[in-house]
């Protein structure tokens, strides 16, 4: 084992894995973290803790990981890259991994610009693929990205996210590869809509042999109405969702509209399970997460695999 | 060049209020080629600042003078014997060039009149683009000649994110992605490999003052 992480364990015992995801308050609003975090218990291997997402200040990633391990979840520590430089970030790290967080999730972070201080400088002292090596090098070398030995490395499990369906396609394939040299354990992926696309960089990824160095996790999210639907499709930058998705959705009666969102989701998950060169899902069912239990158990992913 | 702006009319003023007589110093070089700080600019300047303090009632001695460039102290030479008519010198140079007059000057105050902007390219008349942050450790020769540094959002050295937008940056749909122009250029060159390999984190060179000398020449 390379790291300490639960998750890694169930991977690697060749579970299907299925992890979650919990956004921070805007706030120290510790009760709203815990409620969030009671649905997913039991329901996921692990769950992301995003960091200042869509790069809007919130309590921070490391800080609402520690409430989730109080709760009795595993923590993704996402960290990105916009908001630290290197020695932030290591010191972090170095933290997060002392009051017992396994996992990390290395991210660019989306643009300053189109959070709540746009002003902001982005920092962006090194990029999400250096912070993966970052990481590796921190945990396999026991050295800092500056050389000098570590009291106590930091065994975590390292993840990195990828996009399959941003332009150019060709390219994306070996932007993974990149990242699993890199050291990359394994990959969420961005929300998949677009199933065809995602069979073919799967494919992909499974012919140059990736699949063999590192676990994919398909990202999926389950649309709650026919307008999120269309702002995913239109207002969210690298999102592919296509026209069948907004006309399944829309061919419903109205009231069934988030259920067949689920329903698209869980046919996703079936897919996936059967899908050579993934994994396991990653669920991001955005301020959804007292779903989490009805699209587990709808997806026949529960119960939980236990490596413990 | 480096490309600059005039600061807003009004900052200027501000920046004057407590001097009566200011001579204003234009360079001749890149300020004078982007339009913002060569001869002409700084009689327009001059006009309007005497113009305004006639308005005001406050009126002001202005004199204009522009030299080839101010980064320079061969062109410096010929401001010795003015300066020291006037209460406050108004620069039109790029900051270096308000900088180095400043440590010539250093009795009387010399202040910016422009902005200094970026270093860029003229892409037609009045119209510039930024293509260089002199980082010191150029990539051009493995990124197709289009810098991530300055022309990515996030700066990326190994690009492109996941929030690239058919071919856009994720800030705007006017802002062309740079990896995926540099991914398009490369493979129109057939040179791909260039940037198949992981580049590791960026050892930061421009974080402190730097001085640059020649081979042959040394500090005097």
């Amino acid at each position: 084992m390379k790291s300490e992480s639960r998750l890694e364990k169930i991977l690697k015992a060749g579970h299907f894995a299925f992890t979650g995801e919990l956004g921070p308050p805007r706030g120290a609003n510790v009760k709203h973290v815990r409620e969030k975090a009671k649905p997913l218990i039991g329901n996921v291997d692990m769950v992301n803790i995003t960091d200042n997402q869509t790069a809007m200040v919130r309590m921070s990633s490391w800080a609402a990981a520690l409430i989730a391990i109080e709760e009795g979840l595993e923590p993704n520590y996402q960290m990105v890259c916009r908001d630290r430089n290197r020695l932030a970030m290591q010191a972090d790290i170095l933290g997060a991994y002392a009051l017992g967080i396994k996992n990390i999730l290395c991210l660019s972070g989306d643009h300053q610009q189109f959070g709540d201080h746009p002003q902001a400088m982005g920092v962006f002292d090194i990029d999400s693929m250096q912070l993966v090596n970052m990481v590796k090098i921190m945990r396999d070398d026991g050295r800092f990205l500056g050389g000098d030995e570590i009291d106590v490395c930091p065994k975590l499990f390292i993840g990195a996210a990828a996009n399959p369906f941003a332009e150019p396609f060709e390219w994306r394939v070996h932007r993974l590869a990149k990242k699993i040299s890199a050291g990359a354990d394994f990959i969420q992926t961005q929300c998949v809509f677009n199933m065809e696309r995602m069979r073919e960089w799967v494919k992909q990824s499974v012919d140059m042999g990736l699949t063999e160095k590192t676990y994919i996790l398909a990202g999926v999210t389950p649309m709650k109405s026919i307008g999120m639907a269309k702002y995913m499709k239109n207002k969210v930058p690298g999102m592919d969702v296509p026209d069948e998705i907004i006309k399944r959705l829309q061919g419903v009666d109205k009231k069934k509209v988030a259920d067949e969102g689920i329903k698209i989701a869980c046919e996703q998950i079936e897919e996936f399970k059967e899908m050579k060169g993934v994994a396991g899902v990653h669920l991001m069912a955005i301020e959804w997460e007292h779903k989490v239990p009805e699209i587990a158990e709808r997806a026949k992913v529960l119960p939980r695999p236990d490596v413990d | 060049m480096i490309v600059a702006k005039r600061k807003p009319f009004e900052e200027i003023k501000g920046l004057l209020e407590t001097f009566n007589k200011v001579l204003v110093v234009g360079c001749g070089t890149c300020v004078a080629v982007c339009l913002a700080g060569g001869e002409k600019e700084a009689d327009v300047l001059s006009t309007e600042l005497e113009m305004a303090g006639k308005l005001d009632n406050k009126p002001i001695e202005i004199v204009s003078i522009t030299v080839e460039r101010q980064c320079d102290r061969e062109y410096l030479e010929a401001l010795d014997s003015m300066v020291e008519k006037y209460d406050a010198l108004l620069s039109m140079a790029c900051g270096a060039g308000v900088q180095f007059l400043a440590e010539r000057f250093p009795t009387i105050p010399v202040l910016p009149a422009v902005d200094t902007t970026f270093i860029g390219v003229n892409q037609g008349a009045g119209w510039y683009e930024e293509r260089c942050r002199s980082c010191s450790s150029c990539i051009l020769g493995i990124t197709g000649g289009i810098c991530p540094v300055t022309m990515c959002a996030k700066g990326l050295y190994n690009g492109p994110c996941g929030g690239t937008n058919q071919g856009n940056c994720e800030i705007s749909q006017d802002q062309p992605c740079a990896w995926h122009m540099i991914y398009e250029r490369l493979k129109g060159q057939n040179r791909l490999d260039a940037i198949l390999e992981f580049k590791p984190a960026q050892d930061w060179q421009n974080q402190v003052p730097r001085t640059v000398i020649q081979p042959g020449y040394k500090k005097t």
